[in-house]
C-alpha cells in the first residue's frame, strides 16, 4: 500500500507512474478528493479517461478496486447483497432432517454471514490490510434515481444496514470515485457529497503525451500528426467529436496498417475508427480531410 | 511608415477615439502627427506614449484610449464595435449600428400582426352553450379575461396525468409475475418452519417516462405561451422527470426556472431566462441545438418529447427534416402539439409543417381546455388514428 500523494505535484507524478497524464485541474480536485475523503464525482464525454481515473488510483495506491457497474435497473440485490438461496434451503432441509424443528433456530443460522453474497457495495465497506478499497460507481447516469438516493446514504455513513445482519460500517472509508456520462442530471443533494471534475479533451501537447505513453513504439511523425488531425477535427461542427480513446484507437489501428505518416486516402479508409456516427463521417469527405491535414501540419510547422 | 499612410492612420485613429467619446479636435490630429515625427518612435510602445500624451486630457479617458490603442491596431474593423461596447453611458455615443434585438422586435411584430388577423378570419368555434364550464372549454386562452384565465389555471392544476407507463428492468413483487422471488419465499417459507415452500413472484416494475417539452415562444405563439408554461409547471409538479426547453430564435433550457413552487414565480423566472420571447422562430436551428446539447442528457430512460409549435418556419431547408428526423430516432415518442390544429379547415400546406410531419409519432390538437384535456389523454393513450400524421399528409397529397 502506498502513501497518500502530499500535495498537488505528488499527485500528478502518482497518476503518470501509471501512465495517465492528468492536468492540474484534475490533479488538484484528486487530491483534495484524497485528502478530505470525499467522493470524487467526474463527468464528462465519452472516451476521455474518466473510469481510468479510479483503476490508477488503484494501482498506485496498491488498493483493491472494486467497480459498481450501473445500469437500468441495478437493484440492492445486484450492488449491495443477496442472500445465498440454494444453500440456503438445503440448509434447512438438513436442519429438518437432523429433526431440528426450532423456527428461530433454523432463522438465526440460515441467516447468517456465511450464506451472504457480498455485492460490490458491501465489499468496499469491508475492512481491507491493504488499505480502505477504491471503489468505482461507473455511469451513475445509467441507473434511476431511486437508486440514487439509496447511494446517498451509503456515501453519507459509508454504511449499509441488512436487516436479518445488522447495520455494517466501514472501519475506513474507501475512495469513492463516480462517473457519469451526463445521459441524465444526477440530482443535486449527490453532487453536494462530492468533488466535482469536468473531464474536458486534452490540449495538443497533453494528448501527445499521453499516445506516447500509451503507444510507446509509434513513431514521432505520425503522432504528431494524428494528435494534429483529431485536434483540428475537435474544431468542427460535429454531432460527437472523438475522445481520446479514439485517438488512442486510431494511432494503433494505423501502426497496425504500417503507417508512417497521414495521407487522405488512409485517413478516409480508416475514419470509422474516429468517427461513429454517419452523418459526421459523411461530413468529413476527401476535401476536408486534406483541409483539415494541412490545417494539423500548419500547426506542427508553427509549433516548431 | 511612409507618410501619407501615416497620416492617414492617425486620422482614422482620432475619429475612432471621438467616437468612443474622447474630445479630440483636428488641432489634436495635426499635434499627433508632428509629435510623432519629433519623437522619431521606433516601437510599439513609443507610439503609444507618444499619442497618448497627445491625446489623453483626463485620467479617466487613458482606459478608452488603452483599449482603443490596442484594438485599432490589430484589426481595423473591430474597432467601433468593441469601442460601442465599453462606452460609458454619459458619453456622446457613436452612430449606432442597429441593436442586436431590433430585428427580433420587428420580426415579432410583423409575424404576430399577419398571422393574427388570418387567424381572426377564420375562428369558427367559441359557441356559447349551456354552462359556464363548458364556454370556458371552448375559448381560446387568448380571448380570455383574467378571471377566466384564473379558472382555466385551475382546471390544468386539477387534471390529473394518467401517464403513459414503461417498464424498467427493475423488479417489484407482482402476484402474477415471471420470475419467483427468493427473498420473499425464503421468508414465507420459514414462517411455517420449513415444511411448506410458499411461492412469491416478481414483475417488472413500471413507470412514467420522463417528459421534455420544446416549447415555442416566438411571436406567432405568443398568445399560447403563457398557459403552455402553466400546464408544463403543473406537469413539472406532478411528476419529477420533466424537462422543459423554451425555443425562438435560440434554445433555453428552463427545466430549474420552472420548477418553483408558485405558478407565477415560476414564469417569472423562465422570462428572465429567456432572451427571445415573442420573436422570430428558428426551429431547425433550435432542434440542431438540443439535438447536439441536450439531447443525449434528457432523452435517456425513454423519454417523451412534446414538441409544442405551429411549425411555422421561415426558411425551410434540409436541416429541419434532418434534426427532425434526429429528434424522432433519439426519443421513445414524438408528439408534436400544434395551436394551428384548431381550425377545422386546417390541412398540412406550409412547407415547415410538411417537412415535420413524417417525422413525428402523433400531431394534436391542443388550443383550448378541451384540447388540454385531450393532451393529457395524448400522453397516456396509444397514438389516435384521427391524429395520424400519415393520415394529414395523405389528405395534402
Amino acid at each position: 500500500m502506498a502513501a497518500l500523494p502530499a500535495s498537488i505535484d505528488d499527485t500528478l507524478a502518482l497518476m503518470a507512474q501509471a501512465d495517465y497524464i492528468a492536468d492540474r485541474s484534475l490533479a488538484t480536485v484528486l487530491f483534495l478528493s484524497l485528502r478530505m475523503g470525499r467522493p470524487l464525482f467526474v463527468e464528462g464525454e465519452a472516451g476521455t479517461g474518466k473510469t481510468e481515473i479510479a483503476k490508477v488510483l488503484s494501482r498506485t495506491l496498491g488498493r483493491k478496486l472494486i467497480r459498481l457497474q450501473c445500469y437500468e435497473g441495478l437493484d440492492v440485490a445486484a450492488a449491495v447483497y443477496e442472500w445465498n438461496y440454494g444453500a440456503q434451503m438445503i440448509a434447512i432441509r438438513l436442519a429438518e432432517a437432523e429433526g431440528e424443528h426450532d423456527r428461530e433456530r433454523i432463522e438465526h443460522d440460515v441467516f447468517s454471514e456465511q450464506y451472504l453474497i457480498k455485492r460490490p457495495l458491501l465489499q468496499a465497506l469491508e475492512p481491507d490490510p491493504d488499505g480502505a478499497p477504491v471503489l468505482l460507481i461507473d455511469e451513475l447516469d445509467r441507473t434511476d434515481e431511486a437508486f440514487e438516493a439509496f447511494l446517498l446514504e451509503v456515501l453519507a455513513d459509508f454504511q449499509v444496514t441488512v436487516p436479518e445482519l445488522g447495520t455494517i460500517k466501514a472501519p475506513r472509508p474507501p475512495i469513492v470515485v463516480i462517473t457519469s456520462n451526463r445521459t441524465r442530471e444526477v440530482h443535486d443533494a449527490l453532487k453536494r457529497r462530492c468533488l466535482y471534475h469536468w473531464v474536458g479533451y486534452p490540449d495538443a501537447q497533453r494528448e501527445l503525451k499521453i499516445l506516447r505513453r500509451k503507444l510507446p513504439g509509434i513513431g514521432k511523425k505520425l503522432s504528431e500528426q494524428v494528435v494534429g488531425f483529431v485536434q483540428a477535427l475537435r474544431k468542427e461542427d460535429m454531432f460527437k467529436v472523438p475522445g481520446v480513446a479514439e485517438t488512442l484507437d486510431w494511432a494503433g489501428a494505423l501502426s497496425e496498417l504500417d503507417a508512417v505518416a497521414l495521407d487522405p486516402a488512409t485517413v478516409s479508409d480508416t475514419l470509422g475508427v474516429l468517427l461513429k456516427y454517419q452523418d459526421d463521417i459523411a461530413r468529413i469527405d476527401q476535401g476536408k480531410i486534406k483541409a483539415l491535414l494541412d490545417e494539423a501540419k500548419a500547426e506542427l510547422k508553427a509549433a516548431e | 511608415m511612409e507618410e501619407g499612410r501615416l497620416a492617414d492612420n492617425i486620422v482614422y485613429f482620432a475619429r475612432a477615439l471621438r467616437a468612443a467619446g474622447l474630445p479630440v479636435g483636428p488641432g489634436a490630429v495635426i499635434d499627433a502627427i508632428q509629435a510623432l515625427h519629433v519623437a522619431h518612435v521606433g516601437n510599439r510602445d513609443d507610439v503609444y506614449w507618444t499619442l497618448h500624451a497627445v491625446f489623453v486630457k483626463k485620467h479617466e479617458h487613458s482606459v478608452i484610449f488603452d483599449q482603443a490603442f490596442r484594438i485599432f491596431f490589430r484589426r481595423r474593423g473591430l474597432l467601433e464595435k468593441m469601442l460601442a461596447a465599453m462606452l460609458p453611458e454619459t458619453m456622446p455615443q457613436t452612430p449606432k449600428s442597429p441593436e442586436a434585438g431590433a430585428q427580433r422586435i420587428q420580426d415579432a411584430l410583423f409575424s404576430s400582426m399577419s398571422r393574427g388577423e388570418e387567424e381572426r378570419e377564420i375562428e369558427v368555434d367559441a359557441r356559447l352553450t349551456v354552462s359556464d364550464r363548458e364556454v370556458l372549454q371552448k375559448k381560446d386562452f387568448a380571448q380570455m379575461t383574467a378571471a377566466e384565465i384564473a379558472a382555466a389555471k385551475s382546471e390544468i392544476a386539477r387534471l390529473a396525468l394518467p401517464f403513459d407507463r414503461v417498464r424498467t428492468r427493475r423488479l417489484a413483487a407482482a402476484r402474477r409475475g415471471r420470475m419467483v422471488d427468493m427473498r420473499h419465499t425464503l421468508r414465507a417459507s420459514l414462517k411455517g418452519g420449513g415444511a411448506l415452500i410458499d411461492l412469491k413472484y416478481l414483475g417488472p416494475r413500471e413507470k412514467e417516462p420522463p417528459i421534455v417539452a420544446l416549447l415555442d415562444i416566438s411571436g406567432s405563439m405568443s398568445q399560447y405561451t403563457r398557459l403552455f408554461l402553466h400546464f408544463l409547471h403543473a406537469i413539472t409538479e406532478r411528476e419529477k422527470r420533466v424537462a422543459t426547453f423554451l425555443f425562438g430564435t435560440r434554445l433555453t433550457n428552463v427545466t430549474r426556472a420552472i420548477r418553483e413552487r408558485d405558478p407565477d414565480e415560476a414564469l417569472a423566472a423562465c422570462s428572465a431566462h429567456v432572451a427571445d420571447w415573442a420573436g422570430g422562430t428558428r426551429i431547425a436551428t433550435s432542434l440542431r441545438a438540443f439535438n447536439k446539447l441536450w439531447a443525449r442528457r434528457v432523452l435517456g430512460q425513454g423519454a417523451v418529447v412534446l414538441l409544442i409549435t405551429d411549425g411555422l418556419e421561415r426558411d425551410v431547408d434540409d436541416t429541419l427534416s434532418f434534426e427532425m428526423d434526429r429528434l424522432h430516432r433519439s426519443c421513445r415518442r414524438l408528439v408534436w402539439l400544434n395551436p394551428l390544429l384548431r381550425f377545422e379547415g386546417f390541412e398540412a400546406r406550409a412547407r415547415g409543417v410538411r417537412t415535420m410531419l413524417p417525422h413525428v409519432d402523433e400531431l394534436r390538437p391542443i388550443h383550448n381546455l378541451e384540447s388540454m384535456t385531450d393532451l393529457v389523454r395524448a400522453l397516456s393513450g396509444a397514438p389516435a388514428k384521427a391524429y395520424d400524421p400519415k393520415e394529414m399528409l395523405r389528405k395534402v397529397a
